[in-house]
């Protein structure tokens, strides 16, 4: 009955072009709490599904309808059109809305953070290989080395007049595209004169990889150590190593829905806020794996998600194991904050790679996307973290710098892309151009 | 019959079904239709083809791939997803449920593409109708063949005839509110656990 309510009540609203809603005729309760939400089956989904199968959106009067989805496009789609009223985003996919990117950029903001981590590079254990011959690796190196290996080996391919290595990603807009790239051009390799980058559906990572259709891929959790268990591939660097702090996964939302169910929204992110902590125990983190193991969620085995939690990777096939700490946190150090500062440098990066050009109207778009004050307004100003508006200086701090040590300061994103040697440098992606 | 100029590309991995959408938009008069089946290669066929609309099936975790592809490739225009006209919120709805997405270059007419994809939903819809249809058709014929075997089992082991036998497992079916397949199922196992 729910759902019929809710449904009939998002088919009666009206999308006016580009602005906001109007107001309704008259006063209307915000009745229905059924939320449906979208999801794409990633071990980084916990939080969302953590809330609705362990009460935690019951108890705040909220039912989470979940529902399960194929691809990115399409989850953006369906938020868009309706279908879902939040969803499990790639955090840089409202920032890219908000700018007006991609095929079908509608309004979509994030007022929470489902938390950092989960993602890794692996390479074929073919082109590992050839990193060990040609480039001197010694075994278990960190991931700066390792880049710098690929480099050796990407140069020598070049020389021999080889075609150039062909490496998944999983989203234009997402935060593998942006950690690829950077731990290439920390490495020396410019990711798109040097390497092909493609995209690759998540599920289908480890078997691209086996069918040598790609040499190597950056994606989230479990696929990753599914490729490496399977003995297809090798983990050369997890997001840790890249930049501990990147914001991975948001729950977004349209303004207008957020604007006409404002205690909804409030109570959602109570909900997220405390389905967070509680997945953050490691007490229950067996429960969870169990959970997001079905085949209605993530669908992978439950002691591959049990291990992917506890941040103990096989790297290779040989069994070498590395444990890595906060491989995936869902609510510690403010991880459900929407920084400011972070959806800056997620623009800093669509800049950086030709994606955007930088000006003062996409500063302020990029901004538009992050909403720390729906999260503040839910869960009170102790949830929130000091400073003026909770934006600071990424990567200044010890256990939160980036592999090459840059700082980025919200304030001089020209300064900070100019700093790299490798980058797109005007080379805009923008096809309108071309007519 | 301007749309004659339209080139569309099909891309799904349901063979059977994409047949069907290719024939639809040829009946309609579009000459220029290409269909594949896998998005392997998929880049280089935009690239040669430069289509107007891209029917793609919703369930294809590759369209992340067009994605990416419409971002690079700058001999594509500049699709957008689904619908160009966003506040026809029917159509929207009836192409998802129907598993229906596409990709219009951008500044088509949307006139001219609208036939196409409501062409694409009513053939995605009757692709699943004949589906149902089939399973339906399958199923009813597992039923008979069930209600035959029960009504043997009666007419063997209480001496009545077939229309009998049959009568039996309509009242009972009506007596306990159970379908007379099940009825008949339950004189099959029951049978089958006692004789032998």
């Amino acid at each position: 009955m729910n759902i019929l309510t809710n449904k009939s009540e998002f088919r009666g609203e009206k999308l006016s072009a580009g602005g906001a809603l109007p107001a309704p005729g008259s006063i209307r309760h915000e009745g229905s709490r059924t939320v449906r939400a979208g999801f794409i089956p990633l071990v980084d989904a916990a939080v969302l599904i953590a809330a609705a199968e362990f009460g935690f959106a019951q108890r705040e009067g909220i039912t989470l309808e979940l529902v399960k989805d194929v691809s990115w496009a399409n989850v953006r789609d369906r938020l868009a059109f309706r279908q879902f009223d939040v969803a499990h985003m790639l955090s840089p996919m409202p920032v890219a809305a908000m700018l007006g990117l991609g095929s079908n950029p509608s309004p979509t903001i994030a007022p929470f953070s489902l938390g950092r981590g989960g993602n890794a590079i692996t390479l074929s254990t073919r082109l590992y290989g050839l990193m060990q011959q040609e480039g001197g690796l010694g075994a278990g190196e960190d991931a700066l080395k390792n880049a710098r290996a690929l480099a050796a080996v990407v140069r020598s391919a070049q020389a021999a007049g080889k075609p150039p290595l062909t490496l998944g990603v999983t989203y234009p807009f997402s935060s593998h595209n942006y950690e690829f790239r950077y731990w290439l051009a920390a490495g020396g390799i410019d990711p798109d004169r040097d390497v092909k980058l493609v995209v690759v559906p998540p599920q289908m990572t480890s078997d691209a990889l086996a069918a040598g259709a790609i040499d190597g891929f950056c994606v989230g959790a479990p696929w990753n150590m599914v490729a490496s268990e399977r003995g297809v591939g090798r983990i050369v660097a997890t997001k840790q190593d890249i930049w501990p702090s990147a914001p991975e996964k948001v729950i977004g939302m349209r303004p207008e829905w957020a604007e006409t169910n404002r205690e909804t929204v409030s109570r959602l992110i109570v909900a997220l806020d405390r389905a967070a902590r509680w997945s953050d125990e490691p007490a229950n983190r067996i429960r969870l794996a169990e959970v997001l193991a079905e085949e209605r969620h993530v669908a992978a085995p439950a002691d591959i998600i049990r291990r992917v939690l506890a941040g103990e990777f096989a790297i290779d096939p040989e069994g070498n194991r590395r444990v890595v700490e906060n491989y995936l946190v869902f609510h510690a150090g403010f991880a459900n904050f929407p920084r400011p500062s972070q959806a800056l440098w997620t623009y800093s990066q669509m800049v950086r790679w030709g994606q955007a050009s930088l000006s003062r109207q996409g500063i302020e778009a990029a901004l538009s996307a992050y909403r720390p004050d729906l999260y503040r307004e839910a869960l009170g100003k102790d949830a929130v973290p000091a400073g003026a508006d909770g934006s600071r200086l990424e990567g200044a701090t010890d256990g939160d710098r980036f592999m090459d040590g840059h700082v980025f300061d919200p304030d001089r994103i020209d300064d900070y892309i100019k700093s790299f040697t490798v980058g797109a440098k005007g080379r805009v992606q923008n096809p309108a151009d071309d007519i | 019959m301007t749309h004659r100029d339209l080139t569309i590309l099909v891309i799904d991995e349901n063979a059977i079904r994409a047949s069907i959408i290719e024939e639809g938009l040829r009946e309609a008069g579009h000459g220029k239709v290409t269909v594949i089946h896998e998005v392997h290669g998929v880049a280089r066929v935009i690239e040669t083809l430069r289509p107007d609309v891209i029917v793609i099936d919703i369930e294809n975790p590759n369209r992340d791939m067009m994605e990416h592809l419409f971002q690079l490739t700058r001999t594509v225009g500049r699709p957008i997803a689904m619908f160009v006209d966003r506040s026809d919120t029917a159509s929207i709805e009836a192409a998802v449920e129907a598993g229906v997405s596409a990709y219009i270059v951008d500044g088509l007419k949307k006139e001219r593409v609208k036939p196409i994809l409501d062409m694409a939903v009513s053939r995605f819809k009757a692709f699943s109708r004949l589906q149902r249809e089939l399973a339906d058709a399958k199923s009813a014929l597992e039923e008979r063949k069930l209600v035959e075997r029960a009504k043997g089992i009666l007419m063997k082991m209480r001496g009545l005839s077939e229309e009998e036998a049959f009568a039996l497992l309509r009242q009972t079916a009506m007596n306990e509110k159970k379908k007379i397949s099940e009825i008949a199922q339950s004189v099959v196992t029951a049978a089958g656990l006692l004789i032998r």
